[in-house]
Protein backbone atom coordinates (compact mmCIF):
# COMPACT_ATOMS: atom_id res chain seq x y z
CA UNK A 1 0.00 0.00 0.00
CA UNK A 2 2.82 2.37 0.89
CA UNK A 3 4.38 1.95 -2.53
CA UNK A 4 1.14 2.89 -4.29
CA UNK A 5 0.64 5.81 -1.95
CA UNK A 6 4.12 7.18 -2.64
CA UNK A 7 3.93 6.82 -6.42
CA UNK A 8 0.48 8.36 -6.73
CA UNK A 9 1.36 11.13 -4.30
CA UNK A 10 4.56 11.96 -6.18
CA UNK A 11 2.73 12.32 -9.47
CA UNK A 12 -0.28 14.13 -8.05
CA UNK A 13 1.88 16.70 -6.23
CA UNK A 14 3.14 18.02 -9.54
CA UNK A 15 -0.28 18.46 -11.13
CA UNK A 16 -1.65 19.63 -7.78
CA UNK A 17 0.81 22.50 -7.51
CA UNK A 18 -0.02 23.67 -11.01
CA UNK A 19 -3.75 23.61 -10.27
CA UNK A 20 -3.19 25.52 -7.02
CA UNK A 21 -1.23 28.28 -8.73
CA UNK A 22 -3.74 28.54 -11.57
CA UNK A 23 -6.60 28.84 -9.07
CA UNK A 24 -4.78 31.58 -7.20
CA UNK A 25 -3.89 33.37 -10.43
CA UNK A 26 -7.51 33.45 -11.52
CA UNK A 27 -9.00 34.41 -8.22
CA UNK A 28 -11.92 36.72 -8.71
CA UNK A 29 -12.44 35.87 -12.36
CA UNK A 30 -15.94 34.63 -13.02
CA UNK A 31 -16.20 31.08 -14.32
CA UNK A 32 -12.73 29.96 -13.35
CA UNK A 33 -14.04 26.97 -11.38
CA UNK A 34 -15.71 25.68 -14.49
CA UNK A 35 -12.61 26.12 -16.66
CA UNK A 36 -10.27 24.56 -14.13
CA UNK A 37 -12.64 21.60 -13.68
CA UNK A 38 -12.83 21.27 -17.43
CA UNK A 39 -9.01 21.19 -17.56
CA UNK A 40 -8.84 18.51 -14.86
CA UNK A 41 -11.58 16.38 -16.43
CA UNK A 42 -10.03 16.61 -19.88
CA UNK A 43 -6.66 15.84 -18.28
CA UNK A 44 -7.96 12.66 -16.64
CA UNK A 45 -9.57 11.57 -19.91
CA UNK A 46 -6.39 12.42 -21.80
CA UNK A 47 -4.34 10.48 -19.26
CA UNK A 48 -6.51 7.40 -19.74
CA UNK A 49 -6.23 7.69 -23.51
CA UNK A 50 -2.45 8.11 -23.34
CA UNK A 51 -2.24 5.09 -21.00
CA UNK A 52 -4.48 3.00 -23.26
CA UNK A 53 -2.36 3.78 -26.28
CA UNK A 54 0.96 3.73 -24.42
CA UNK A 55 2.27 0.97 -26.63
CA UNK A 56 1.43 2.68 -29.90
CA UNK A 57 2.76 5.99 -28.60
CA UNK A 58 6.12 4.61 -27.51
CA UNK A 59 6.61 2.82 -30.81
CA UNK A 60 5.85 5.89 -32.86
CA UNK A 61 8.67 7.95 -34.37
CA UNK A 62 11.34 5.24 -34.13
CA UNK A 63 10.67 4.72 -30.42
CA UNK A 64 10.68 8.39 -29.51
CA UNK A 65 6.90 8.86 -29.46
CA UNK A 66 6.63 9.35 -25.70
CA UNK A 67 9.34 11.98 -25.62
CA UNK A 68 7.91 13.84 -28.60
CA UNK A 69 4.39 13.75 -27.15
CA UNK A 70 5.69 15.09 -23.84
CA UNK A 71 7.71 17.80 -25.55
CA UNK A 72 4.72 18.83 -27.67
CA UNK A 73 2.23 19.14 -24.84
CA UNK A 74 4.80 20.99 -22.75
CA UNK A 75 5.40 23.48 -25.55
CA UNK A 76 1.64 24.00 -25.87
CA UNK A 77 1.52 24.70 -22.12
CA UNK A 78 4.43 27.14 -22.37
CA UNK A 79 2.68 29.06 -25.14
CA UNK A 80 -0.57 29.13 -23.14
CA UNK A 81 1.21 30.38 -20.04
CA UNK A 82 3.07 33.06 -21.97
CA UNK A 83 -0.10 34.20 -23.63
CA UNK A 84 -1.98 34.26 -20.34
CA UNK A 85 0.68 36.33 -18.61
CA UNK A 86 0.96 38.81 -21.45
CA UNK A 87 -2.80 39.10 -21.77
CA UNK A 88 -3.17 39.64 -18.04
CA UNK A 89 -0.40 42.23 -18.05
CA UNK A 90 -2.35 44.14 -20.65
CA UNK A 91 -5.85 43.68 -19.28
CA UNK A 92 -5.40 42.75 -15.62
CA UNK A 93 -6.18 46.19 -14.40
CA UNK A 94 -9.27 46.52 -16.56
CA UNK A 95 -10.54 43.16 -15.38
CA UNK A 96 -10.14 44.06 -11.74
CA UNK A 97 -11.89 47.35 -12.41
CA UNK A 98 -14.67 45.68 -14.36
CA UNK A 99 -15.24 43.01 -11.78
CA UNK A 100 -15.99 45.66 -9.24
CA UNK A 101 -18.92 46.74 -11.34
CA UNK A 102 -21.62 44.23 -10.70
CA UNK A 103 -22.69 42.10 -13.63
CA UNK A 104 -20.07 43.45 -15.94
CA UNK A 105 -18.67 41.69 -18.96
CA UNK A 106 -17.86 38.21 -17.82
CA UNK A 107 -16.11 37.44 -21.08
CA UNK A 108 -13.33 39.82 -20.09
CA UNK A 109 -11.78 37.10 -17.98
CA UNK A 110 -12.66 34.21 -20.19
CA UNK A 111 -9.80 34.40 -22.66
CA UNK A 112 -6.96 33.82 -20.21
CA UNK A 113 -9.06 31.10 -18.59
CA UNK A 114 -9.00 28.96 -21.73
CA UNK A 115 -5.20 29.23 -21.78
CA UNK A 116 -4.94 28.17 -18.15
CA UNK A 117 -7.43 25.34 -18.66
CA UNK A 118 -5.00 24.05 -21.29
CA UNK A 119 -2.15 24.25 -18.78
CA UNK A 120 -4.16 22.32 -16.19
CA UNK A 121 -5.09 19.76 -18.85
CA UNK A 122 -1.44 19.23 -19.79
CA UNK A 123 -0.28 18.91 -16.17
CA UNK A 124 -3.01 16.43 -15.25
CA UNK A 125 -2.61 14.42 -18.44
CA UNK A 126 1.15 14.02 -18.11
CA UNK A 127 1.19 12.98 -14.48
CA UNK A 128 -2.10 11.14 -14.72
CA UNK A 129 -1.11 8.73 -17.46
CA UNK A 130 1.65 7.32 -15.26
CA UNK A 131 -0.78 6.81 -12.42
CA UNK A 132 -3.28 5.11 -14.70
CA UNK A 133 -0.63 2.70 -16.02
CA UNK A 134 0.62 1.95 -12.54
CA UNK A 135 -2.83 1.33 -11.07
CA UNK A 136 -3.82 -0.68 -14.12
CA UNK A 137 -0.82 -2.90 -13.50
CA UNK A 138 -2.02 -3.46 -9.97
CA UNK A 139 -5.51 -4.31 -11.13
CA UNK A 140 -4.20 -6.78 -13.71
CA UNK A 141 -1.92 -8.66 -11.34
CA UNK A 142 -4.60 -8.47 -8.68
CA UNK A 143 -2.19 -8.76 -5.77
CA UNK A 144 -3.79 -7.43 -2.58
CA UNK A 145 -5.65 -4.98 -4.74
CA UNK A 146 -7.70 -3.47 -1.95
CA UNK A 147 -4.83 -2.13 0.08
CA UNK A 148 -2.97 -0.95 -3.01
CA UNK A 149 -5.99 0.96 -4.24
CA UNK A 150 -6.39 2.42 -0.79
CA UNK A 151 -2.80 3.62 -1.08
CA UNK A 152 -3.69 5.16 -4.43
CA UNK A 153 -6.67 7.00 -3.00
CA UNK A 154 -4.63 8.28 -0.04
CA UNK A 155 -1.92 9.45 -2.44
CA UNK A 156 -4.56 11.28 -4.45
CA UNK A 157 -5.87 12.99 -1.32
CA UNK A 158 -2.33 13.96 -0.36
CA UNK A 159 -1.84 15.55 -3.76
CA UNK A 160 -5.17 17.37 -3.47
CA UNK A 161 -3.96 18.70 -0.13
CA UNK A 162 -0.94 20.15 -1.97
CA UNK A 163 -3.33 22.01 -4.26
CA UNK A 164 -5.17 23.43 -1.29
CA UNK A 165 -1.92 24.34 0.45
CA UNK A 166 -0.45 26.21 -2.51
CA UNK A 167 -3.77 27.90 -3.24
CA UNK A 168 -4.46 29.11 0.28
CA UNK A 169 -0.81 30.01 0.75
CA UNK A 170 -0.98 32.27 -2.27
CA UNK A 171 -4.32 33.90 -1.59
CA UNK A 172 -3.19 34.67 1.94
CA UNK A 173 -0.90 37.26 0.37
CA UNK A 174 -2.11 40.85 0.40
CA UNK A 175 -4.41 41.31 -2.59
CA UNK A 176 -2.21 43.86 -4.32
CA UNK A 177 0.67 41.37 -4.51
CA UNK A 178 -1.29 38.34 -5.69
CA UNK A 179 -1.29 39.37 -9.32
CA UNK A 180 2.47 40.04 -9.40
CA UNK A 181 3.35 36.92 -7.44
CA UNK A 182 1.18 34.60 -9.53
CA UNK A 183 2.50 36.18 -12.73
CA UNK A 184 6.05 35.45 -11.61
CA UNK A 185 5.10 31.91 -10.58
CA UNK A 186 3.41 31.24 -13.93
CA UNK A 187 6.42 32.64 -15.79
CA UNK A 188 8.78 30.37 -13.81
CA UNK A 189 6.42 27.46 -14.45
CA UNK A 190 6.57 28.21 -18.17
CA UNK A 191 10.37 28.47 -18.17
CA UNK A 192 10.66 25.17 -16.30
CA UNK A 193 8.29 23.47 -18.73
CA UNK A 194 10.23 24.84 -21.71
CA UNK A 195 13.47 23.45 -20.26
CA UNK A 196 11.76 20.12 -19.69
CA UNK A 197 10.50 20.07 -23.27
CA UNK A 198 14.13 20.48 -24.33
CA UNK A 199 15.06 17.59 -22.06
CA UNK A 200 12.55 15.38 -23.89
CA UNK A 201 13.73 16.57 -27.30
CA UNK A 202 17.30 15.79 -26.28
CA UNK A 203 16.22 12.40 -24.95
CA UNK A 204 14.54 11.72 -28.29
CA UNK A 205 17.77 12.64 -30.04
CA UNK A 206 15.99 15.32 -32.06
CA UNK A 207 18.02 18.12 -30.54
CA UNK A 208 21.68 17.49 -29.89
CA UNK A 209 23.05 21.01 -29.44
CA UNK A 210 24.56 21.97 -26.10
CA UNK A 211 23.78 18.70 -24.40
CA UNK A 212 26.72 18.74 -22.05
CA UNK A 213 25.65 19.00 -18.44
CA UNK A 214 26.52 22.24 -16.78
CA UNK A 215 26.61 21.00 -13.21
CA UNK A 216 25.47 18.20 -10.95
CA UNK A 217 23.79 19.28 -7.74
CA UNK A 218 22.18 15.91 -7.05
CA UNK A 219 24.36 15.52 -3.94
CA UNK A 220 22.73 18.63 -2.53
CA UNK A 221 19.16 18.43 -3.79
CA UNK A 222 18.31 15.43 -5.97
CA UNK A 223 15.44 15.66 -8.47
CA UNK A 224 14.04 12.50 -6.93
CA UNK A 225 13.48 14.04 -3.49
CA UNK A 226 10.10 15.55 -2.67
CA UNK A 227 11.57 19.04 -2.31
CA UNK A 228 13.48 18.57 -5.57
CA UNK A 229 10.29 17.53 -7.33
CA UNK A 230 8.34 20.48 -6.00
CA UNK A 231 11.05 22.92 -7.03
CA UNK A 232 11.17 21.16 -10.38
CA UNK A 233 7.52 22.01 -10.94
CA UNK A 234 7.63 25.46 -9.40
CA UNK A 235 10.83 26.94 -10.78
CA UNK A 236 12.05 24.25 -13.16
CA UNK A 237 14.85 23.02 -10.89
CA UNK A 238 16.81 20.11 -12.26
CA UNK A 239 19.96 18.71 -10.70
CA UNK A 240 21.82 18.09 -13.97
CA UNK A 241 20.77 20.67 -16.54
CA UNK A 242 22.21 20.72 -20.03
CA UNK A 243 23.43 23.93 -21.60
CA UNK A 244 20.45 24.11 -23.91
CA UNK A 245 18.03 23.58 -21.03
CA UNK A 246 19.46 26.52 -19.13
CA UNK A 247 19.53 28.67 -22.24
CA UNK A 248 15.90 27.80 -23.02
CA UNK A 249 14.91 28.49 -19.45
CA UNK A 250 16.46 31.94 -19.44
CA UNK A 251 15.20 32.78 -22.93
CA UNK A 252 11.63 31.85 -21.98
CA UNK A 253 11.75 33.97 -18.83
CA UNK A 254 13.25 36.91 -20.70
CA UNK A 255 10.71 36.63 -23.52
CA UNK A 256 7.75 36.60 -21.15
CA UNK A 257 9.15 39.50 -19.13
CA UNK A 258 9.85 41.52 -22.28
CA UNK A 259 6.38 40.89 -23.72
CA UNK A 260 4.71 41.80 -20.44
CA UNK A 261 6.76 44.95 -20.20
CA UNK A 262 6.02 45.82 -23.81
CA UNK A 263 2.22 45.53 -23.58
CA UNK A 264 2.20 47.48 -20.35
CA UNK A 265 4.37 50.35 -21.44
CA UNK A 266 2.38 53.35 -22.64
CA UNK A 267 2.22 53.52 -26.39
CA UNK A 268 0.76 56.11 -28.61
CA UNK A 269 -1.88 55.06 -31.10
CA UNK A 270 -2.51 51.85 -29.23
CA UNK A 271 -4.47 49.53 -31.50
CA UNK A 272 -8.06 48.98 -30.51
CA UNK A 273 -9.06 45.59 -29.12
CA UNK B 1 26.70 -14.33 -24.87
CA UNK B 2 23.42 -12.63 -24.20
CA UNK B 3 25.34 -10.19 -22.08
CA UNK B 4 26.07 -7.25 -24.25
CA UNK B 5 24.38 -7.44 -27.56
CA UNK B 6 26.55 -4.62 -28.72
CA UNK B 7 25.07 -4.60 -32.16
CA UNK B 8 26.84 -2.21 -34.38
CA UNK B 9 23.61 -1.29 -36.14
CA UNK B 10 24.19 2.36 -36.82
CA UNK B 11 21.36 3.33 -34.55
CA UNK B 12 18.23 2.45 -36.48
CA UNK B 13 17.47 6.06 -35.97
CA UNK B 14 18.68 8.46 -38.58
CA UNK B 15 17.80 11.20 -36.14
CA UNK B 16 20.43 13.86 -35.65
CA UNK B 17 23.36 12.27 -33.83
CA UNK B 18 26.41 12.34 -36.06
CA UNK B 19 28.27 9.93 -33.78
CA UNK B 20 27.36 6.29 -34.10
CA UNK B 21 25.47 5.16 -31.04
CA UNK B 22 26.30 1.87 -29.38
CA UNK B 23 23.35 -0.42 -28.78
CA UNK B 24 22.73 -2.34 -25.58
CA UNK B 25 19.80 -4.47 -24.50
CA UNK B 26 18.08 -5.19 -21.22
CA UNK B 27 15.06 -7.28 -20.35
CA UNK B 28 12.58 -6.81 -17.55
CA UNK B 29 11.18 -10.05 -16.21
CA UNK B 30 9.24 -10.54 -12.98
CA UNK B 31 9.98 -6.90 -12.22
CA UNK B 32 13.74 -7.43 -12.36
CA UNK B 33 16.34 -6.32 -14.86
CA UNK B 34 18.27 -8.96 -16.75
CA UNK B 35 21.18 -8.37 -16.72
CA UNK B 36 21.12 -6.05 -13.75
CA UNK B 37 24.49 -4.61 -14.61
CA UNK B 38 25.74 -3.55 -18.02
CA UNK B 39 29.25 -2.53 -19.00
CA UNK B 40 29.14 0.35 -21.45
CA UNK B 41 31.82 2.49 -23.06
CA UNK B 42 32.32 5.94 -21.56
CA UNK B 43 32.19 9.03 -23.73
CA UNK B 44 29.93 7.59 -26.42
CA UNK B 45 26.33 8.03 -27.44
CA UNK B 46 24.47 4.98 -26.18
CA UNK B 47 21.20 3.39 -27.14
CA UNK B 48 19.58 1.16 -24.57
CA UNK B 49 16.82 -1.17 -25.68
CA UNK B 50 14.70 -2.24 -22.76
CA UNK B 51 12.26 -5.07 -23.35
CA UNK B 52 9.51 -5.43 -20.81
CA UNK B 53 8.50 -9.09 -20.88
CA UNK B 54 6.12 -8.67 -17.95
CA UNK B 55 2.43 -8.25 -18.75
CA UNK B 56 2.22 -4.94 -16.89
CA UNK B 57 3.80 -1.58 -17.58
CA UNK B 58 7.03 -0.44 -16.00
CA UNK B 59 8.57 2.99 -15.86
CA UNK B 60 12.27 2.87 -16.59
CA UNK B 61 13.91 5.65 -14.68
CA UNK B 62 17.34 6.89 -13.79
CA UNK B 63 18.31 9.94 -11.84
CA UNK B 64 21.96 9.31 -12.61
CA UNK B 65 21.64 9.55 -16.38
CA UNK B 66 18.28 11.26 -16.52
CA UNK B 67 15.96 8.79 -18.13
CA UNK B 68 12.25 8.43 -17.63
CA UNK B 69 10.23 6.25 -19.90
CA UNK B 70 7.10 4.19 -19.55
CA UNK B 71 7.37 0.74 -21.11
CA UNK B 72 4.02 -1.01 -21.58
CA UNK B 73 3.83 -4.75 -20.93
CA UNK B 74 5.39 -6.83 -23.70
CA UNK B 75 6.98 -3.83 -25.40
CA UNK B 76 10.48 -2.66 -26.10
CA UNK B 77 11.55 0.91 -25.49
CA UNK B 78 14.54 2.68 -26.94
CA UNK B 79 16.37 4.97 -24.56
CA UNK B 80 19.05 7.30 -25.81
CA UNK B 81 21.80 8.23 -23.42
CA UNK B 82 24.21 11.09 -23.93
CA UNK B 83 27.92 10.28 -23.46
CA UNK B 84 28.74 9.29 -19.88
CA UNK B 85 31.85 9.90 -17.84
CA UNK B 86 33.40 6.73 -16.39
CA UNK B 87 31.43 5.62 -13.36
CA UNK B 88 28.43 3.73 -12.12
CA UNK B 89 24.96 4.92 -13.09
CA UNK B 90 21.97 3.38 -11.37
CA UNK B 91 18.54 2.92 -12.86
CA UNK B 92 15.32 1.41 -11.57
CA UNK B 93 11.74 0.57 -12.42
CA UNK B 94 9.60 3.14 -10.71
CA UNK B 95 6.59 0.89 -10.43
CA UNK B 96 8.54 -1.85 -8.66
CA UNK B 97 11.37 -0.02 -7.05
CA UNK B 98 12.15 -2.68 -4.47
CA UNK B 99 13.03 -5.36 -7.04
CA UNK B 100 13.67 -3.58 -10.34
CA UNK B 101 17.16 -2.16 -9.87
CA UNK B 102 20.21 -2.07 -12.07
CA UNK B 103 23.19 -0.05 -13.17
CA UNK B 104 25.28 0.93 -16.15
CA UNK B 105 29.00 0.83 -15.57
CA UNK B 106 30.75 3.19 -17.96
CA UNK B 107 34.45 2.52 -18.63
Amino acid sequence: MLGALIIVFREVIEAGLVVGIVLAATRGIVGRGWWVSLGITAGVLGASIVAAFAGAISNAFAGSGQELLNATVLIVAVISLTWHNVWMAEHGREIVAELRQVGDDVSAGRRPLTALAVVVFVAVMREGSEIVLFLYGIVVTGTSMGSLLLGGVLGLLGGAAMTALSYFGLIALPTRYIFSVTSILLALLAAGMAAQAIHFLQAAGVVTALQTRLWDSSWLLPDSSIVGRMLHVLVGYTDKPTGLQLLTYLTTLATIAALMWWVRSPRQAKPAH
Amino acid sequence: MRLLLALSLPAVVGLASPVRADDFSLTIKDHRFEPSELQVPAGKDLTLKVTNSDPTAEEFESNDFDAEKVIPGGQTAVIKIAPLDPGRYEFFGEYHEDSAKGALVAK
